[in-house]
């Protein structure tokens, strides 16, 4: 929404817009909650982006006779049943389950908005008929539809990614829905139609921009609950398959050795809510800092 | 009143009626060979052919969705591939334990929710409130399979108070209820807490305390009652993460309720078993958010539904 700024010609030095971006990062740096949850992130983030140079060990290699080790010089976390580093396979599994939201969450976008902002803006049949097949979706419960959906593409990795990302695209859908719909009959998309604007750039280059940030808000929200359902997944056995560095798959296997190796059923599920709190915070900050009253 | 809910009710059943389709369609188009894996690997395609006749299976697809939606009036759901039961008979004996763990999960959650909530409000910024809050968005951010390998681990393997897994006893209820209850505590604390603040700064809260009313009075008959009404709205929501969590919270805890039905269903491939869990599960959510609407009619006089 912001066109770029004339550049001057004069021989002033030019001072940096105050732009809205600039303004919510200044309300959000105010906020101790989102930087402890942006720190939280950037530690993982930075963990699975270099998970090959940060990980201690090879997250797959095989140590059978030191399997279960506790925690120690030789593994910092200790060792999986197989003997492998659990470190290294937490890190490693970061960059999975951040992949993951970051995936389940663009398909969720990708599809979720498009039909949401025509089922708003167009209404009639189209958005009847949208909002009670989004009805149906939404009776199924969180992760029950994942799960469904696992039932019918398969068990795996990729399989999961897909699930977790339909399971997203009625809450894109009737968010976006309802957001357009307060816009369309505002001033602005009234002038815009008054000038010719075809329906298509009205929603795209007016409508779709004031929407943004409550997407943006909801992504991060979404990330989070998309990591904890694959984590989900992987737990019961229908998501990312041995030997992947999976943290819900890992804890599904350690959860047998709980009695002799109490770390392994530990630490998958202390990565798994550091990344989940993370986003959560995260999300509530960028929403507060945004637009204090604005409430999903 | 009554027209709202004759509304609700008219309005579940498109909604009803579309799961039914959906589960149905979905559990057709799962990969794999039902008639197949029924007869076994060794079978011939002559016993293949056999069962597939004896399932309809052969039929046009809309075919079989009227006889499947007929078995539902007459609440046949078909004979699990695996046990060789009615469907109807493994939901009778699954039904009432999901149902037993997700009612003690509630009450554990609506207890300790609005408990902690209120304490928290009632000195606002205070460390009790912080520290109250942290525990709530730590409890928000746990998977409930972590927490309750956690539970497992503290009290059952560490401390030896409660049993680790199964059914039988009320001992065997307690981990999988608190495993269960805790996020939706969380949310709940979340909800009364900033519910209660703003009830507390209202001016009948005000004339309250004026006339001298003591703070247990303020708090209990004056604040908590109203305060309680949009607590009731996030209880209803919650409900679906309640009954998807008790899908998990089953598979931890080896409870034998639905949840658990249904991933043995899907990992052995029972169709029949997927397909009337699934149906249950959602219906049972559909059915919840009806009286949950309904009994949100009923609790604010103020609102009217047209």
């Amino acid at each position: 929404m912001q066109r770029s700024i004339p550049v001057s010609t004069t021989a002033e030095p030019v001072r940096a817009p105050r732009t809205r971006l600039r303004m919510v990062w200044g309300q959000f740096r105010r906020n101790r909650a989102g930087l402890v949850g942006l720190a939280i992130l950037a530690i993982f983030l930075i963990a699975g982006l270099l998970a090959p140079v940060l990980a201690p060990a090879d997250p797959y290699e095989i140590q059978l006779e030191r399997g279960l080790e506790k925690p120690g010089v030789s593994a910092v976390l200790g060792r999986d049943e197989l003997g492998r580093d659990l470190l290294s396979r937490i890190i490693y599994g970061a960059r999975l389950s951040l992949v993951i939201g970051v995936i389940a969450v663009a398909i969720g976008v990708g599809l979720g908005v498009p039909i949401g902002a025509a089922s708003g803006y167009f209404g009639g049949v189209l958005d009847l008929l949208v909002q009670r097949l989004i009805d149906i979706l939404l009776a199924f419960p969180g992760i029950l539809l994942a799960i469904v959906l696992v039932a019918v593409l398969g068990v795996g990795l990729t399989q999961v990614m897909v699930a977790v990302g339909i399971v997203s695209i009625p809450v894109y859908a009737r968010l976006v829905r309802g957001q357009v719909l307060a816009l369309r009959n505002q001033e602005f998309v009234d002038a815009a139609r008054a000038l010719g604007a075809t329906s298509g750039r009205i929603v795209w280059r007016h409508v779709l921009p004031n929407t943004l940030a409550v997407i943006i808000v909801q992504s991060t929200l979404q990330i989070a609950s998309a990591i904890l359902s694959a984590a989900a997944l992987g737990f019961l056995g229908l998501g990312a398959q041995p030997p992947a560095a999976e943290w819900g798959s890992m804890l599904s296997n350690a959860r047998q050795y709980i009695r002799l190796a109490p770390h392994s059923v530990t630490f998958p599920g202390v990565a798994i809510m550091l990344t989940v709190l993370g986003f959560n915070l995260l999300g509530d900050a960028i929403r507060d800092a945004l637009d204090p009253r604005m409430r999903i | 009143m009554w027209a709202y809910v004759a509304k609700r009710l008219l309005l579940a059943v498109p909604v009803v009626a579309g799961v039914a389709f959906l589960v149905f369609a979905m559990v057709r188009i799962i990969p794999g060979d039902p008639a197949r894996i029924i007869a076994g690997e060794a079978a011939t395609q002559d016993v293949v052919e056999g069962i597939r006749r004896d399932l309809g299976l052969d039929r046009p697809l809309l075919q079989q969705f009227g006889t499947f939606v007929g078995g539902l009036a007459r609440g046949e759901l078909g004979r699990s591939i695996r046990s060789k039961a009615p469907v109807v008979e493994e939901l009778r004996v699954r039904i009432p334990n999901t149902v037993q763990l997700a009612a003690a999960a509630l009450i554990v959650s609506i207890v300790v929710g609005v408990g902690a909530g209120v304490v928290s409000a009632i000195r606002p910024y205070s460390m009790l409130d912080t520290g109250v809050m942290l525990v709530a968005l730590a409890g928000l951010s746990m998977p409930v399979f972590w927490s309750g390998l956690m539970m497992i681990l503290i009290f059952a393997v560490r401390l030896g108070w409660l049993p680790a897994v199964g059914t039988g006893s009320l001992a065997h209820l307690i981990l999988p209820s608190i495993t269960l209850g805790m996020a939706t505590a969380a949310i709940i604390a979340r909800m009364t807490r900033s519910s209660m603040l703003e009830v507390l700064r209202s001016d009948y809260i005000r004339t309250a305390r004026a006339k001298g009313a003591r703070e247990r009075t303020v708090i209990n008959r004056h604040a908590l009652r109203n305060a309680l009404i949009p607590v009731i709205t996030v209880v209803g929501l919650q409900m679906g993460t309640l009954l998807s969590g008790a899908v998990l919270t089953e598979s931890v805890f080896a409870w034998p309720g639905i949840g658990r039905l249904l991933v043995e269903g899907i990992l052995s491939r029972d169709y029949p078993i997927v397909q009337a869990a699934v149906l249950i599960v959602a219906l049972a959510f559909v059915i919840v958010n009806l009286i949950v609407d309904v009994l949100y009619a009923a609790v604010d006089p103020r609102i009217h539904y047209g």
